[in-house]
């Protein structure tokens, strides 16, 4: 019984032992992983950095106005003055889109044309006769020309 | 002896007493001995083993000092990692040779300083700071165990100048191998230094009023201004009427803010770095000719009709005040305006009297500093008499006899666009709730004509341009000499202006030191400032998002570039 008490403790004391070893390890790994997260936050922060003030370098209104001088030939930039703003209502609407005939019209042009000459008239009609001016309907004539 | 009694006196094992405790001793000596040891070897055990490397800081992710941003978020101030250079001279080899190696990399620094440094009896020597990521790479290639690199954050300012005089500068102090503190050493930089220096607010950008494109395009233009008119300097001030918020604050001369601070000769005035829209103390000429006629409307005292005596000059003492030019019998208080009279002006401010008066003027603010986020603003405190008299009053009232700062006069027009009520000029964005009523709406809206009437028909005629609705008055005051009196060729001009009048959002202020019109050999403004103002109002609006009226073509039709200006402007 003794000897199996002194058996127990001493494999429960191994297995305490290899568990702390283990957490020990695990901790220590932890630690790594934090200053390791730690260090590249710090770089990403230090790139962060650099690149927005690289950003604002490139952007810079100098530089831009620059490069927009020395290309301008190929954007056709013009500058945003008084006269270059309007109305939506003065744009005009597009032209309307060419009538494509039914293609029953279609057949229809292709077909002979009757002979029109049939349909005029035999008689002729009487020509209109402009009205006699006379002194007394200027007022009519005039009221008849509007 | 007994063998009971030898047993007693010689222990155990047959030794005497006195060998036993010999004998324990050394086994605690033994003991402590080991124990210390082991004890060290489970420390060094335990101990992580860490090679030693150069940290930067440990500061975690956020900037050391705040950025700066303007009002649409483009960076104007930030961080950037850097290097500065020091040296052991103690663990340099061949001094004199590295010296030379390093005037190669270093060309700013002078060779016999280089030398000088390198063989000081010292143990500890600053070379450069800050140097480049190339020269630091240059310097680690010579190889030499005595040049060493303390970790530095470099302010800059990517705009370059940009905005200088608004922005400042930084200095380092309290230098050490590990750290320097950053300190501003003028403009915002100084003034806000505490809020940008707070390690709490550190990730928290401060985002100025400033617009970078309405700020560029001012700089661009005064700067065209001053080399086509030979001016000495320039002062240009943008602000929103309603928030007083500076869209705007330029000065010209101006500096690099990322370059170290030059020593300077001469008269303070003309330093780069003085801020001649802030700091500088004008005497602004006939500008204040709206501030006297708006306390008269303001007082009930005329109305934009009434007619006024301009024939006699008026008399005070032995001085004797008369308008330049024609002069006419009468003229209505807007023409007063629109013609520049000082006879005008002395009469209504002689009606409003010089108790009100001066109230009038210290309700707006011209007898201290502006409250504004610059250090150098805050010193800047207008002068005046200290006893204010009747002359005072006169001279005043066209603008004579006190000396204000352009963003002063920025203010004070602004207060009388925004329906009256008091504007506190800023260069935080969010800017100011207006304060308390100085002017009755109505006054506004009769001053608002006045001025407009001025760009359509009178002395700033060269600024209408078509569609802006700008409205100002121009100001040409000469300055004054040192020793006393006045130089009678060389003027402060000034045109000071708002738009659009009939619903005013912005004013505008264009300043030069001693112009010259290079086309009429003329100095008044109204051929030098005035143009100047035009043409930013030209560019500056639509950038600001104004959109013009249209079917109001100007009286004059100045298409491109207003009148005296070099075509070159318009690029």
């Amino acid at each position: 019984m003794k000897r199996f008490g002194l058996g127990l403790g001493l494999i429960s004391v191994i297995a305490v032992a290899v568990w702390t070893y283990h957490v020990n390890y695990r901790t220590r790994q932890a630690f790594d992983r934090i200053s390791d997260l730690r260090s590249e936050m710090a770089a990403e922060a230090e790139a962060v950095q650099v690149l927005k003030v690289e950003w604002a370098w490139l952007n810079a209104p100098q530089r831009l106005k620059r490069l927009v001088k020395e290309n301008n030939d190929q954007l056709g930039l013009v500058r945003l003055e008084p006269r270059r703003f309007s109305f939506v209502a003065t744009v005009p609407f597009p032209p309307p889109e060419p009538l494509v005939p039914d293609p029953g019209v279609m057949i229809a042009q292709q077909l002979e044309k009757p002979d029109m000459a049939e349909l005029v008239p035999s008689f002729s009609a009487p020509q209109p006769v402009a009205r006699p001016r006379t002194q007394g309907l200027t007022q009519q004539v005039a009221w008849s020309g509007q | 002896m007994t063998d009971l009694a030898r047993s007693k006196t010689m222990g155990r094992k047959g030794i005497r007493p006195r060998d036993e405790w010999r004998v324990i001793l050394m086994m605690l000596a033994f003991g402590v001995a080991y124990l210390v040891a082991g004890a060290r070897m489970g420390v060094l055990a335990l101990h992580e083993p860490e090679e030693p490397r150069i940290v930067r800081g440990d500061r975690g992710t956020d900037p050391v000092r705040g950025e700066i941003l303007d009002r649409n978020g483009v960076l104007l101030a930030g961080n950037l990692p850097g290097w500065s250079l020091y040296a052991d001279p103690h663990f340099v080899f061949d001094p004199e040779a590295t010296a030379g190696q390093l005037f190669d990399i270093l060309p700013s620094v002078p060779r016999e300083r280089l030398t000088k440094l390198l063989t000081k009896d010292s143990r500890f020597v600053w070379i450069k700071r800050p140097i480049t990521p190339r020269q630091r790479q240059a310097v680690l290639e010579l190889g030499n165990p005595g040049l060493m690199f303390a970790a530095r954050e470099v302010r800059v300012y990517p705009s370059g100048r940009l905005a200088s005089h608004v922005l400042g500068g930084v200095k380092a102090e309290n230098e050490g191998v590990n750290f320097a503190e950053l300190v501003g050493n003028s403009g915002v930089e100084l003034s806000e230094n505490e809020r940008l220096s707070d390690p709490s607010r550190s990730a928290e950008p401060l985002q100025l009023s400033i617009d970078s494109a309405a700020q560029m395009t001012m700089e661009e233009v005064l700067r065209a201004a001053v080399d086509y008119y030979g001016a000495k300097g320039a002062a240009g001030v943008l602000m929103d009427v309603r928030t007083g918020e500076l869209l705007a604050l330029a000065s010209l001369p101006d500096f690099n803010p990322n370059l170290a601070r030059k020593s300077f000769t001469g008269e303070a005035a003309y330093n780069p770095r003085f801020n001649r829209a802030a700091q500088g103390l004008y005497e602004l000429g006939s500008t204040f000719k709206v501030l006297t006629t708006a306390m008269a409307l303001e007082l009930g005292l005329a109305d934009p009709d009434t007619m006024l005596d301009t024939r006699t000059p008026v008399s005070y003492g032995r001085n004797r005040f008369r308008d330049h030019g024609r002069i006419r019998d009468q003229q209505s208080v807007t023409d007063v305006v629109v013609r520049s009279s000082n006879v005008g002006s002395i009469r209504l401010a002689l009606a409003v009297g010089t108790k009100r008066f001066k109230d009038g003027l210290r309700k707006l603010g011209m007898f201290e500093a502006v409250p504004l986020e610059l250090a150098e603003a805050q010193q800047a405190r207008p002068r005046y008499p200290r006893n204010w008299t009747d002359l005072t009053t006169i001279t005043a009232s066209f603008g004579h006899g006190i000396s204000v700062s352009p963003i002063h006069l920025a203010a004070a027009y602004a207060t009388l666009a925004n329906e009256g009520r008091r504007v506190t000029p800023t260069l935080i964005k969010g800017g100011n709730a207006p304060g308390e009523h100085v002017y009755s709406p109505r006054t506004s809206r009769q001053m608002m004509r006045i001025l407009r009437q001025v760009v359509y028909r009178g002395t700033a005629l060269r600024a209408d341009i078509p569609g802006y609705e700008l409205g100002g008055k121009t100001g040409t005051a000469e300055k004054f000499k040192p020793e006393g009196g006045y130089y009678h060729d060389r003027v402060i001009s000034t045109f000071a202006g708002v738009f659009p009048t009939s619903k005013p959002r912005y004013v505008i202020l264009v300043s030069l030191d001693e112009p010259t019109d290079p086309d009429s050999g003329k100095r008044e403004a109204s051929r030098t400032a005035v143009p100047v103002a035009g043409e930013v109002v030209r560019r500056v609006a639509p950038l600001l998002g104004v959109r013009p009226l249209t079917g109001a073509p100007a009286k004059r039709r100045y298409e491109s570039i207003p009148v005296g200006l070099p075509a070159e402007l318009d690029d």
